[in-house]
């Protein structure tokens, strides 16, 4: 918990690379906390893996850093504070890691370098109109073609920035015979193959994010199956332990949590910065104080798994509590704002650069609770699985 | 960064788990909290023969040198079946002062008989004014040649009733609220001019009032500088605040073990009431919130020795806060979810609800806590 001289000047020497890799146009985003477009991302993202620092939580020989625990906190911390557009997690953080566990060889050396260099966008295919929260009663086919590949019917939704993906991974039937987790596959498909349409929705933050995707006859060659046919369940289930610690969010919250102070400091009561004003500030606190254990919840769960141990019970409640603390940051925020708070994507100007995109977020946030195992499921597994409650 | 326990840490829980399993569990607190003192000195004495006592002071002072995650793991054992020994008031708040205050020979005199445990100490701060504040002190401490003489009132002295010694806190200059003038003195309990009553506190646990008429101590019993208490006093609650968490963290994950096993074995509508998902998602809040106060309280832990003060009070303060908070949700719902024996004295759910709410407004509240992290300068930074 306490810094060493070595991770002390790791610390200054990531801020400085920071300070001089960032282009001049997303540092003055990030200034200003403005939303970050696709292509922000992805320069970002190719701009780290030039320099090496894409994906330091993977293996040294697929290209991860070999850091300690304490240097990708550090890292990460650097990240957060510099405002970095934060980098796509379909292929860094769900779809890599589940290669380097579960795929053969040459799958890992046809994915994993362009995942790597951000030379492909990923996007997931787990939900369906009929598959929400109970995910494996879907019906995405994959029927087995003359040559052995698949043939793909059916939907996915809530493929959240497939109009940017070249890549999808996804869970397809492909034994509708026997118990439904157990019909399973897990396989990669080309976005651009003949068949594949998306359609994106409009979020209530007023942005496309999510979107519908339709596989129409589609074809993915054999190659394309990751692990063995129908045990597709078994994967998505560990690749569900991958997701834990990102989806608590405890840098958006916490970039949030600063973002709104910064509002605050700008925003005059009775002539007084609202950042001022002991009750204003004890709301932030107690807010900032769960996040705080939050972030000690993270560190434990990324320190046992360093240690090679299996995630304890506590890493569970990142999901539940970590976006439920994101949601209260934009409530905040929101409620700085004042009169502000209403501005739907204005001109620059009516409201400040900081302000401009605070309401789409607070609209698009309550996705959080909802996208990767809505909370009231998470709260199920935690009682079945962890509480041992009786089904 | 690692958070495995060290080698004698696992050795020093599995030694406490052992003894709060066979020899103190809930029973025994049940059974302590009416007699006079509370708690027992033999099973003190042996408290002192294991090392417990000492686990966390510096060497130097005759501790073992473990640290105060060593204090704090005894601590969340002990919280888990309710030990009413005074380790929190007297190893911990009154503990904490001398030994980091204290003279080579002070530490001779006092603390080597608590190490042992063959005493008790108790610290004597609190007074009808004073709330949160340890500048806010009345008591007088005059000079009577090369002596002090001890005059005012202390309330809520915690275990004081059955303390060999207390640290008491007197001006020695200074007006009332100042930071500067405050000192700390070792008085014996039994010396002439000290009056002690004892008070029961609402969890069972005991505390005293304390009247000091002219009480005259001679100049080896100042701790510290004189003049120079009141830093030495905010160290002392804040290490008494992180073991409050660590015993609150102890105390909670067992009440909602309790809540548990009741959900399992309780049944209405012909199935246990842990099947339903009203229920279990309530029992998963729970959960929620016991897991962060473990971590909160482990953060507070570690850093509550840093020698930097805005970070032992920023890790403090949000485990405090957590606690208050989080914690009351814990053993509310535990109650709740108990149904009407819940809120009988025969069951035992009532005792940690009890306990937490001493917990949670000792050494600060959940508003103190929150303002103070609020007017630290990390709040302010980068902004």
């Amino acid at each position: 918990m306490s810094y060493s001289p070595e991770h002390v000047a790791f610390r200054e020497e990531v801020r400085e690379w920071i300070q001089a890799a960032m282009p001049e146009h997303l540092r003055a985003k990030a200034e200003v906390d403005a939303a970050f477009a696709h292509a922000d991302v992805m320069e970002w993202h190719r701009i780290l893996a030039a320099k090496g620092w894409a994906a330091p939580h993977w293996p040294v020989e697929h290209g991860g850093t070999g850091w300690d625990t304490t240097r990708r906190f550090i890292f990460n911390e650097e990240l957060e504070l510099a405002g970095a557009p934060p980098l796509s997690p379909f292929g860094l953080n769900m779809v890599g890691p589940l290669l380097i566990q579960f795929a053969n060889d040459w799958q890992k050396q046809r994915f994993l370098p362009k995942i790597l260099a951000g030379e492909e966008v990923w996007c997931q295919g787990y939900s369906e109109p009929n598959a929400g929260s109970d995910l494996a009663s879907l019906q995405l086919r994959a029927d087995t073609a003359a040559d052995g590949g698949f043939v793909l019917n059916g939907q996915k939704t809530w493929t959240t920035y497939a109009q940017y993906a070249h890549w999808i991974f996804l869970l397809a039937r492909t034994d509708p015979n026997v118990k439904k987790q157990q019909g399973i596959s897990f396989l990669l498909c080309d976005m651009r193959t003949p068949g594949v349409t998306v359609k994106p929705f409009l979020t209530t933050g007023g942005t496309p994010a999510f979107c519908e995707t339709w596989f129409e006859n589609v074809s993915v060659p054999r190659e394309n199956l990751v692990g063995e046919l129908n045990q597709g369940w078994t994967y998505a289930k560990a690749l569900l332990g991958h997701e834990r610690t990102l989806v608590s969010g405890v840098g958006i919250s916490a970039r949030t949590l600063l973002r709104t102070k910064r509002i605050a400091r700008d925003k005059l009561v009775d002539g007084r910065p609202l950042l001022e004003d002991p009750t204003f500030r004890a709301k932030i606190a107690r807010v900032e104080i769960e996040l705080e254990a939050l972030r000690m919840v993270v560190y434990r769960t990324v320190a046992a798994a360093q240690l090679g141990h299996a995630p304890g019970a506590e890493s569970s409640i990142l999901k539940l509590r970590g976006t439920e603390i994101q949601q209260a940051c934009f409530d905040l925020a929101m409620e700085v704002m004042g009169h502000d708070s209403l501005s739907w994507f204005n001109r620059d100007g009516v409201v400040s650069a900081r302000e401009q995109s605070v309401a789409s977020s607070f609209n698009y946030i309550r996705a959080a609770t909802i996208y990767a195992g809505s909370n009231e499921i998470q709260k199920n597994i935690i009682a079945k699985y962890i509480l041992g409650l009786p089904g | 960064m690692d958070f495995e326990l060290s080698a004698d840490e696992k050795l020093l829980v599995e030694t406490v788990q052992s003894f709060t399993k066979k020899d103190s569990p809930v029973e025994r607190f049940r059974r302590l909290r009416g007699t006079e003192l509370g708690w027992e000195r033999a099973t003190w004495k042996q408290m002192g023969e294991l090392g417990w006592l000492g686990v966390s002071f510096p060497e130097s002072a005759g501790g073992a040198g473990l640290g105060f995650v060593a204090a704090g793991l005894v601590l969340e054992q002990l919280g888990a079946t309710l030990v009413p020994e005074p380790f929190l008031s007297s190893v911990v708040l009154a503990g904490t002062p001398l030994a980091a205050a204290g003279t080579p020979e002070q530490h001779e005199r006092f603390l080597a008989p608590l190490i042992a445990g063959d005493t008790a100490l108790a610290l004597a701060h609190v007074e009808a004014q004073s709330r949160h504040d340890s500048a806010s002190v009345s008591t007088r401490a005059t000079r009577a040649g090369a002596a002090w003489r001890l005059t005012g009132r202390k309330r809520w002295v915690l275990d004081g009733h059955g303390a060999d010694h207390l640290l008491v806190s007197a001006r020695t200059g200074g007006s009332e609220r100042e930071r500067d003038g405050v000192s700390l003195f070792v008085v014996d309990a039994a010396q002439p001019g000290v009056r002690l009553e004892r008070v029961d506190c609402m969890d069972g646990h005991k505390a005293a009032l304390v009247e000091l008429d002219g009480v005259e101590v001679d100049a080896t019993r100042l701790v510290g500088p004189e003049g120079g208490g009141a830093a030495i006093l905010d160290l002392a609650l804040d290490h008494a605040a992180a073991g409050a968490c660590a015993e609150g963290a102890g105390l909670l994950a067992r009440a909602l073990d309790m809540t548990r096993e009741y959900l399992m074995q309780r049944k209405q509508f012909g199935a246990a009431i842990g099947s339903f998902q009203a229920l279990q998602h309530r029992a998963v809040d729970m959960f929620v919130e016991v897991e962060l106060c473990k971590s909160a309280a482990l953060l507070a832990m570690i850093k509550v020795s840093d020698p930097s003060g805005a970070e032992r009070m920023r890790a403090v303060s949000a485990a405090k806060a957590q606690l208050a908070r989080g914690g009351a949700f814990v053993v509310r719902q535990a109650t709740q979810l108990h149904g009407g024996i819940g809120v009988t004295d025969e069951h035992d759910i009532g005792l940690y609800f009890k306990r937490h709410q001493v917990l949670a407004a000792l050494f600060g509240d959940f508003e103190h806590h929150v303002a103070r992290y609020a007017s630290l300068p990390s709040f302010d930074a980068h902004v």
